[in-house]
């Protein structure tokens, strides 16, 4: 890191040895981690009291496993995040192909606006909103009503990076196919598509993701049959803490955070060439 | 056809399908929320389609009595001003912590940058609602942080870090964090340093050249994450509900509860439509100043 040893703590206009920001960063990160980091350990803790380490186990993830609800919901959170991701970056990819060309036209502003929607209002807001809509049409809450909240959410998640990708995109490469006699067809299938392909995967995931640990809109939009992973942690925890709960958690936790390493490397392109953030 | 009709009718094809799930089953439902919100109130949860009522909205500073007079009741402005506050004081926290950790982060070399915006973005990913689990496993009495503190002879009696707003702040702060830290680091990425050393060259000191050259280049990163974090705490429902104890309730859980226990859905929809105005006057504000910026800031 440091190119030249000599200047060290020479000179303090050298901003990058200022005092503290180190300190600061370290501190940081450990405010980040350490609580997620303590909740896997005490996943593995042999003792009821949860929070005093006696000996190693892996008897909570045992009995999660054997737990009935515990796999129903987890099937039920697999169903919905499944068909909401799917749904919400099939509807995200056609938007962001039209969405991301250079032409203005009427209402390009107001629709994006519209699409960045469901993430600038807080959720609990559409989360009641929708549960009033449903109620008045008379539709029976469960899987259904809590997939098409979900779908909805999920749209800008899988937008907002299928159309990074598509502006990073050279534009040189769909006129060299024209000019080597693709018509427009051929050049969206197969020049535009594999490329775009990367961030259609990013965007999947990352929908799968932000599905799959929700909990307002679930909540709110559920009925009997649709309990999910995070509603029935939810139930468990205001009930008092047991140690399958933090078996549950710490799964649910790896999940995320295996997905989003994929979801980020899948994209990693685009970032490179944007910057990151 | 035309060739302009085949475009329009692409577009339309293209664009179409995710413009009408959202308008569908977000904008036209928030529509609905602000007519039920001037609705009657049907007791057994539900609304009186065919009743005009302010109720919704007398409820939020007056009860009313068994006589039917008014009588002033500031108990749900009071869980107002206290999100309004515990946002506000979220904000500052993640401010003072967030600004240090992105001048750190920016002044790196690009190797450790991708590694740091990494470790950074990650626990956004994460669970919110087992984050914020994570934090009753050491706030409780018996939980991690009192044990540690027990065990080193500080205290001698658990601190009660759990249920009351303290707790409801720390778990804020813990989930919106990355918000303030990632559009600080943008701003501040492309910084060229020689500006700090030409600074100290013209005997700047290093609080002066902070203020007068750091500050105004950070800026618009420190808007974006103010906004950023901001917004999400103020309409949070998780965290209150969990780490609050029901005892700190925020606007989130007061319009929770019209939908569950209390059956008071005019009510719950006027909160839920005052809540979206003061996040929509925040961001147009916002977006007023800096055009543009709204987006990056994910």
């Amino acid at each position: 890191m440091r190119l030249n040893p000599f200047r060290r703590r020479a000179f303090p206009g050298d901003a990058r040895h200022w005092p503290g920001l180190f300190t600061a960063t370290a501190v940081f990160f450990a405010y980040v981690y350490l609580p997620i980091l303590i909740l896997i350990a005490l996943s593995f803790n042999e003792n009821r009291t949860v929070t005093v380490w006696t000996a190693f186990s892996l008897d909570w993830y045992r009995m999660a496993f054997a737990n009935r609800d515990i796999v129903g919901a987890a099937t039920n959170s697999l169903i919905i995040a499944s068909v909401a991701s799917v749904s919400s970056t099939t509807l995200a990819t056609l938007a962001a192909l039209r969405m991301a060309s250079n032409d203005r036209f009427l209402g390009k502003t107001g629709i994006n606006a519209v699409f960045a929607l469901p993430i600038t209002v807080p959720e609990i807001v559409p989360a009641v909103a929708t549960l009033m809509f449903f109620a008045s049409l008379g539709f029976t809450f469960g899987l259904g009503t809590v997939i098409i909240g979900h779908i909805v959410f999920c749209i800008p998640f899988a937008y907002l990076p299928i159309r990074a990708r598509l502006e990073g995109m050279d534009p040189n490469i769909g006129e060299a196919a024209a000019d080597l006699y693709a018509n427009p067809v051929q050049a969206f299938w197969r020049v535009t598509l594999p490329q775009l392909i990367p961030g259609i995967l990013s965007g999947l995931v990352l929908a799968f993701i932000i599905s799959l640990d929700d909990f307002v809109t679930t909540f709110f939009l559920g009925g009997a049959g649709s309990t999910t992973l995070p509603i029935y942690i939810f139930g468990l925890v205001r009930t008092g803490v047991t140690p399958e709960v933090n078996a549950i958690s710490s799964l649910m936790l790896l999940l995320s955070l295996s997905l989003v390493s994929l979801s980020l490397f899948l994209g990693r392109d685009q970032n490179r060439k944007n910057g990151p953030g | 056809m035309t060739r302009a009709g085949k475009h329009t009718l692409f577009r339309i094809l293209l664009i179409g399908p995710a413009l009408l799930a959202i308008t569908v089953f977000m904008i036209v439902p928030l529509l609905l929320m602000a007519y039920i919100s001037f609705r009657g109130r049907d007791y057994s949860g539900g609304v009186l389609w065919d009743q005009f009522s302010a109720e919704a909205y007398v409820r939020l500073f007056f009860e009313r009595e068994l006589d039917g007079s008014l009588a002033l009741n500031l108990n749900y402005m009071f869980i107002i001003l206290r999100s309004v506050w515990l946002s506000f004081v979220t904000m500052v926290i993640s401010l003072a912590v967030g600004l240090p950790v992105a001048m750190f982060m920016a002044t790196r070399d690009a190797k450790w940058k991708a590694v740091l915006v990494f470790m950074v973005t990650l626990p956004f990913w994460t669970n919110l609602l087992v984050r914020n689990y994570a934090w009753i496993l050491l706030l409780r009495d018996h939980g991690t942080i009192n044990s540690t503190l027990i065990w080193l002879g500080i205290i001698s009696e658990p601190l009660p870090l759990l249920h009351n707003s303290f707790a409801v702040a720390v778990g804020l702060t813990y989930s919106f964090l990355p918000f303030m830290v990632l559009p600080i680091y943008a701003s501040l990425e492309k910084i060229d340093l020689r500006l700090v050393e030409a600074s100290f060259d013209l005997y700047a000191n290093r609080w002066q050249t902070m203020r007068r050259v750091i500050l105004p280049l950070a800026y618009p990163g420190i808007v974006a994450g103010c906004v950023l974090v901001f917004v999400p705490a103020l309409g949070s429902y998780i965290t209150p509900e969990l780490l609050g104890g029901g005892k700190t309730l925020m606007i989130g859980n007061l319009i929770g509860f019209q939908f569950g226990a209390a059956r008071n859905w005019p009510f719950g929809a006027a909160l839920g439509l005052f809540l979206l105005a003061l996040v929509l006057t925040s961001l147009w504000l916002y977006a007023r100043r800096y055009r543009g910026e709204l987006e990056g800031g994910r």
